[in-house]
């Protein structure tokens, strides 16, 4: 049972890499997509009202089956047509970059209302005073812009650490995958030993969103630095 | 492709005489769920926000459990965990409603959306502004009738536009049920891949049908808000 338990707590480990690098990859094309959605140009804003629309009408289950399978029919086609061996796709790999397309969606929609919250009299008083157009995002903008965002950054991280369950669907080897292989390999008295696997696997989810909620207060309070809190 | 559409389009979409159709067994599941999980919010929600506090405690332990950790150990933990114990498996009553799949998922899919409900109608009860309360006090409302008449009716509009995004999320979450074999639209797409090994056409179909589905709902509460919520509209 204890190699069952480290097994699990493994697990855990490849969960927590999976929906952190999935937050980084969400969060950047979360940036992009409100870059996008924001502009000027109107192709862009037509791109990434698509890319926010589409996504976000689908189930991520859907998406993550329809991209994960066919994307390794489509690697398949063209190794088959250079006459390369097949190339089986990482499922970390492929777990990350499905859940950071899918949840950069989301992030659009969240970094750009709260682009939009920040006043633009700020990025006019910057660019007054001689700042570079990068200078301008990363003094002015992304730490204002973080303060308004924190919350539902909050909220997608919550989701996107529920979403890593599913990932073992497509045979990712996580936190559910162990259990399911503990549960396989033991018979206990009652049939117990499926309740118990399961109930450490919601524990373990439980500590997880603990964590992530302390890590949370803590930089919204940092991003708040300087504001006044509204009273509760 | 052609195969797959013409093999499968009855499964997806209208069903046969014993078996009902991926789309239909989609929108029972989120309407079911959705409905009862509302019908037991309801209450714990008003008992959350207004109700003594060792109450209030233990509504936020439930919501707090079944919000923390993913749909998916739920639905697993109902529909594997629960039918594995010997004891259950063994008493008639428990042992025939946790053999079917289809009860589990509705079970869990339930519970589920009750704990969301509940914290965000608890949200939108405790936002409901002091002078209105103390309007219907004045006027001799209380108890129940406070509630009932003036409370729930406003803090019910303000949920409104919260309570329709659940729905979506409870729609999307809903394709979770094809891992339990309940034959819903996914069930369809990946029995329909299995067969002819075509994931883009089979799983875009079914991306297809769920989008049509998100974007009815959507529409529909739009009209709700614009119906109750029509004192808010700028135009």
């Amino acid at each position: 049972m204890s190699g069952y338990l480290q097994q699990l707590l493994a697990g855990t480990v490849v969960t927590i890499e999976l929906a952190s690098v999935s937050l980084l990859i969400a969060f950047v094309l979360g940036l992009i997509g409100a870059a996008a959605k924001l502009s000027s140009n109107r192709w862009l804003a037509i791109a990434g009202s698509a890319y926010t629309t589409l996504i976000r009408a689908v189930p991520d289950l859907v998406l993550m089956l329809l991209l994960y399978y066919s994307v390794q029919n489509w690697v398949n086609a063209i190794t088959d047509l250079l006459g390369q061996p097949q190339i089986d796709i990482d499922p970390f790999l492929a777990g990350v970059s499905v859940l950071g397309f899918i949840y950069g969606a989301y992030f659009t929609e969240t970094i750009r209302g709260a682009v939009k919250a920040v006043p633009p009299g700020q990025l006019e008083a910057a660019a007054a005073f001689g700042l570079n157009r990068w200078q301008v995002f990363s003094r002015i903008l992304f730490p204002q812009m973080m303060r308004f965002a924190l919350p539902g950054i909050s909220n997608n991280w919550q989701v996107i650490l529920k979403a890593t369950a599913l990932v073992s669907i497509i045979n990712l080897h996580e936190v559910i995958y162990a259990a399911e292989a503990a549960i396989k390999g033991s018979s206990w008295p009652g049939g117990a030993h499926v309740l118990f696997y399961l109930l450490i696997v919601a524990l373990l989810y439980l500590l997880l969103t603990i964590v992530s909620n302390f890590v949370f207060v803590h930089l919204e309070k940092r991003y708040a630095a300087g504001f006044e809190r509204m009273a509760r | 492709m052609i195969d797959l559409i013409k093999q499968y389009w009855q499964p997806f979409l209208w069903g046969s005489p014993n078996h009902i159709s991926g789309l239909a067994m989609t929108l029972w599941l989120t309407i079911a769920s959705c409905v009862m999980g509302f019908g037991f919010a309801l209450p714990l929600s008003v008992a959350r926000a207004a109700g003594p506090s060792w109450l209030r405690r233990s509504i936020w332990v439930f919501t707090f459990l079944f919000r923390g950790t993913p749909l998916y150990v739920q639905l697993l933990i109902v529909y594997s965990a629960i039918y594995g114990l010997d004891f259950v498996r063994n008493t008639p009553g428990l042992g025939s409603f946790f053999k079917d799949a289809l009860n589990c998922t509705i079970l869990a899919f339930t519970v589920n959306t009750c704990a969301y409900t509940t914290e965000l109608l608890a949200g939108a009860v405790k936002a409901t502004p002091r002078g209105e309360v103390e309007a219907a006090r004045s006027l001799g409302l209380a108890g129940i009738n406070l509630y009932l008449r003036i409370v729930l009716p406003s803090a019910l509009r303000r949920a409104l536009p919260a309570y329709s995004n659940e729905v979506i999320l409870m729609l999307h979450a809903t394709t979770l049920a094809s891992t339990a074999t309940v034959p819903d639209i996914l069930k369809v797409a990946r029995d329909a891949n299995a067969d002819y090994y075509l994931p883009f056409p089979a799983f875009g179909i079914a991306a297809i049908l769920y989008a049509c589905l998100s974007v009815t709902f959507i529409s529909l509460f739009r009209k709700a808000e614009q119906k109750w919520l029509k004192h808010l509209s700028t135009t």
